[in-house]
């Protein structure tokens, strides 16, 4: 029962925000030389793709009409895949961030499994769901008519599935970055769940759904293996320019196929680039 | 006349392996290692089979494939691709090759192919030649011109007469005939070899245009080929009547 | 809804039986706030305040127990009622304000309005007003990145109060504030908090926020209620290690006989209150004389002791003494210079019986 007065406890002032730390301008060499590296191995192949490329007729080429109606081909199916996308998987990422369901570990594997799954099984994969024989796709065609193999929205769906899993891992990791008591103070002002959802979630999350929907669109835009398989190629129509680039070299012209590379390439590097400064001078 | 230029090259190749180890007697005890061979998709079945009686004959070696299409094939071995031997389903893309020195000596066709139209089993459309290909309700997929099978759809269907519009163009006759299997269409364009490799999903209509366009396949011992005597070994089996045998088999007709 | 019964003037705005039970942590509180009232919620560190806090607001369910609003019943563990957070009528200030970063502070504090229905326009005016009231109009349009942190705490008052909340809770609101922002926002708060006319719950481990801003404090520890009262009776009567550490007090318990009071060790203190029984002993260190002999003329309560700490305490040297009982002594430095004392020194102890408070420990002070 002894107690001995200590000093009155005088809260210590928490700084609202941590001072901003400095870059240091010393770069480890073991960090440095990886980094190097890391940085030459992914763009050598770029560099090799420019060095071959037959610059001369690069114009001629992409005023080719295949080549421009297989690139806006392109670019519409892959904004339309991330638009379906952001509407589906920013939902997913929150139930699977924000919700305790059973099972959660496992949907949450199961959500990249188009990650892991070769892009050609992808296809098949989506042949048997929703194509013409499919588990879903035998009633899609008996009572509402549509079949989606080798339609531009059965490339929606091929891309759409591919690039999912990169669009809600992005949300998911935003959404459990972000703090959670900003959804309880919401709350707290009378906001049911869905509008601090709407109001108060999705723009504290907004940059990490802007990053997934980059890395999604990005991913529609190069997608090959399930485009072909479950949508086919045929110009106009499924064709999109990585077919068109893979079929020109089929017919052995490596040089067009090049440059057919380059300028999606060239079209989506400037199109992100764009996109980034608009949000950076906007934000 | 083929069978004697088969036997002939045989027994060249048999003469050059026993040169290149010094004076050996026995041939087939010359041939070890690994043979890659690169070849057209249309001849996984029978190429797989003839690779498996390849090293039954010769102890010790080991065939390695890499089917896939012919122009693929022949990008990858013009940009330096460590293969022995190319199979091609069709002379143009053997051409890129040997064009560009990537071959040892000149090519050798050793069968020859023809399409026939693939139907699902049991033809539920009653497809009994290309003019029925033309109907609206009929899905038809072939292989993009580019490839082998599509050139020579497109030679077969300009010598009917009949145009046909695809709902897809495959980049391998592998892919085109998946299409039929998995019921997506109802019709493709495809070797009599890949018909009858899938006879238990599809069935092959033949037509009579398809003669209009047979398509040849050449082989080759590539120039830089890491094990040449391996490969010459097996050009030879392949042009053997044992080789010619599997081939006659799955489809082929002798060239 | 059914229009509302107003309240007998007597009746507490909240009267709320909080139980809450986490893993081995168990917290079992009862409050009861007039209306006007601010209630400061002491206690050390993982006492449970602020889980108190978050069941009144409805983000952290009861065990048992309920919580009850202007009549209203918000949570009744028993009847399975829990009103979400949401329909709960009340405003809460977070320790570190939790301001929407993407709003500006008009529309933080719109926010409220905006989500009980209120419309765009009158939900901004409303919003202005508050600012005005708390001082900000100018920073309106900021975002709050933009704002300091006693602006931040501002506006995040403003955004509780815009809705009229029949209970404000506010969660160390000066926590997060530097020394100097702390003084003038508190004086602004206990303004503000003065003038709200609902019940108001502070919590806070602070006891100068306690007692400046609170009107009766309620003092917790593991859990549970250890006292409570205005702040003359607690600083004047503690009842805890706790409580005796908040005001500045050396605490003892023992069985008192009259004037003296003895420990369980044996040792005997000397009070001026007569208290017969279980017992309290309390006095300041500045009650405490230190000598290097045995003191003459001898006040009652002495003792030898050794010295086991010496640190500044504001103008004067805070020495910590060990001997039958532990204590806490309060010199000026003159005299410290004047003794020479060190760590492991012998000295002697004296307390004046006329600094030397007893007071009951069985029965609790009326308030």
């Amino acid at each position: 029962m002894v107690r001995i007065d200590e000093r009155n406890a005088a809260v210590e002032p928490r700084p609202a925000r941590p001072p901003r730390r400095r870059h240091t301008q010393r770069v480890p060499v073991a960090l440095l030389l990886p980094a190097v590296a890391g940085l030459a191995f992914l763009v050598l192949p770029l560099a090799g793709l420019v060095v071959r490329a037959p610059w001369a007729t690069l114009w001629q080429r992409l005023t080719e009409p295949g080549a421009l109606t297989a690139l806006r081909l392109s670019l519409q199916t892959a904004t339309v895949a991330t638009l379906v996308c952001l509407a589906l998987g920013v939902p997913l990422a929150w139930l699977l961030a924000r919700v305790e369901f059973p099972g959660r570990r496992v949907v949450r594997a199961l959500v990249t499994v188009p990650l892991v799954l070769p892009p050609v099984v992808g296809g098949v994969a989506l042949l048997l769901v929703f194509g013409r024989k499919g588990l879903l796709g035998t009633w899609l065609d008996a009572a509402v008519g549509v079949t989606l193999p080798f339609t531009t929205t059965g490339v929606v769906v091929a891309e759409a599935f591919v690039a999912m899993p990169f669009l809600v891992i992005a949300v998911e990791g935003a959404l459990r970055g972000a703090d959670t008591r900003f959804e309880e103070a919401a709350a707290t002002l009378g906001a049911g769940r869905w509008t601090t959802f709407t109001h108060v979630t999705l723009p504290l999350i907004a940059p990490g759904i802007a990053a997934g929907g980059v890395l999604c669109w990005a991913r529609a835009l190069g997608e090959f293996g399930a485009t072909i398989t479950f949508a086919g190629n045929y110009p106009g129509i499924t064709q999109t320019m990585p077919l068109a680039v893979y079929q020109t070299m089929e017919g052995g012209d490596l040089s067009g196929a090049v440059v057919l590379s380059l300028i999606l390439l060239i079209v989506s590097v400037t199109i992100l680039a764009a996109l980034r400064d608009k949000w950076i001078t906007s934000g | 006349m083929a069978g004697l230029t088969a036997v002939a090259l045989a027994g060249l190749v048999g003469c050059g392996g026993t040169d290149d180890t010094g004076g050996n007697a026995a041939p087939s005890a010359e041939v070890t290692g690994a043979v890659t061979v690169f070849a057209a998709a249309s001849l996984t079945e029978s190429f797989t089979q003839i690779g498996k009686d390849f090293e039954a004959a010769h102890p010790g070696s080991t065939v390695t494939f890499n089917f896939a299409g012919s122009s693929a094939l022949a990008t990858q071995i013009n940009q330096g691709a460590p293969a022995d031997v190319f199979a091609s389903a069709a002379p143009t893309n053997m051409a890129t090759v040997t064009d560009a020195g990537n071959g040892d000596g000149t090519a050798t066709t050793f069968v020859r192919n023809q399409l026939v139209i693939a139907v699902p089993k049991g033809n539920p459309k009653g497809v009994k030649g290309l003019a029925d290909l033309t109907g609206a309700g009929v899905k038809v997929a072939l292989c993009a011109e580019q490839v082998p099978c599509g050139a020579a759809a497109k030679k077969a269907l300009s010598a009917a007469n009949v145009a046909i519009t695809p709902v897809t163009l495959e980049q391998d006759v592998k892919a085109a005939l998946a299409k039929v299997r998995l019921g997506e269409v109802d019709a493709a364009l495809v070797y009599r070899t890949d018909a009858h490799a899938a006879a238990s999903d599809v069935d092959g209509v033949e037509f009579a245009e398809s003669a209009g366009a047979i398509n040849d396949y050449p082989i080759v011992v590539l120039k830089n080929a890491p094990n040449r005597a391996g490969a010459q070994a097996f050009v030879a089996y392949v042009l053997s009547d044992k080789g010619q045998a599997v081939l006659t088999a799955a489809g082929f007709q002798a060239p | 809804m059914t229009a509302t019964r107003p309240e007998p003037a007597t009746g507490p705005v909240l009267d709320a039986h909080l139980a809450v039970d986490r893993g081995t942590f168990r917290l079992d509180v009862r409050l009861r706030i007039g209306a006007g009232e601010v209630v400061a919620l002491l206690g050390p560190n993982g006492a449970g305040k602020t889980t108190a806090l978050r069941a009144l607001a409805g983000l952290q369910p009861l065990t048992a127990g309920h919580v009850t609003l202007a009549g209203r019943d918000l949570d009744r563990s028993d009847g399975r009622l829990r009103t979400p957070t949401e329909r709960r009528p009340i405003g809460v200030v977070f320790q570190d304000y939790l301001l929407f970063p993407h709003l500006t502070a008009l529309d933080n504090v719109a926010f409220g309005p905006r989500r009980h229905g209120v419309d765009r326009r009158t939900a901004h005016r409303t919003a202005a007003e508050w600012l005005h009231r708390v001082g900000l109009a100018e920073q309106a349009r900021r975002k709050p990145r933009q704002l300091s942190g006693g602006q931040a705490q501002r506006v995040a008052l403003a955004r509780a109060l815009a809705l009229d909340p029949v209970l404000l809770l506010l969660d160390e609101p000066l926590a997060a504030l530097d020394a100097g922002t702390r003084l003038d926002t508190r004086a602004e708060l206990h303004r503000h908090l003065a003038a709200h006319p609902g019940a108001t719950l502070l919590v806070t481990h602070d006891p100068l926020d306690a007692l400046v801003l609170a009107d009766r404090l309620v003092i917790i520890e593991h859990g549970r209620v250890v006292q409570e009262g205005d702040a003359a009776s607690i600083t004047a009567q503690p009842r805890t290690d706790y409580v005796a550490r908040l005001v500045g007090l050396n605490l003892y318990r023992g069985t008192a006989d009259g004037h003296s009071v003895r420990m369980g060790s044996g040792f005997a203190l000397t009070a001026a209150d007569r208290v017969h029984g279980d017992a309290f002993v309390a006095f300041p260190p500045s009650a405490v004389a230190l000598h290097p002999h045995r003191p003459d003329g001898s006040p009652r309560n002495t003792w030898p002791a050794t010295i086991t700490g010496l640190q500044r305490h504001g103008d004067n040297l805070r020495v910590q003494l060990a001997g039958p009982i532990g204590v806490a002594a309060d010199i000026t430095p003159a005299a410290a210079a004047h003794l020479h004392l060190t760590t492991g020194q012998q000295v002697w102890v004296a307390v004046k019986a006329a600094e030397t408070r007893a007071y009951p420990a069985d029965t609790r002070p009326t308030t």
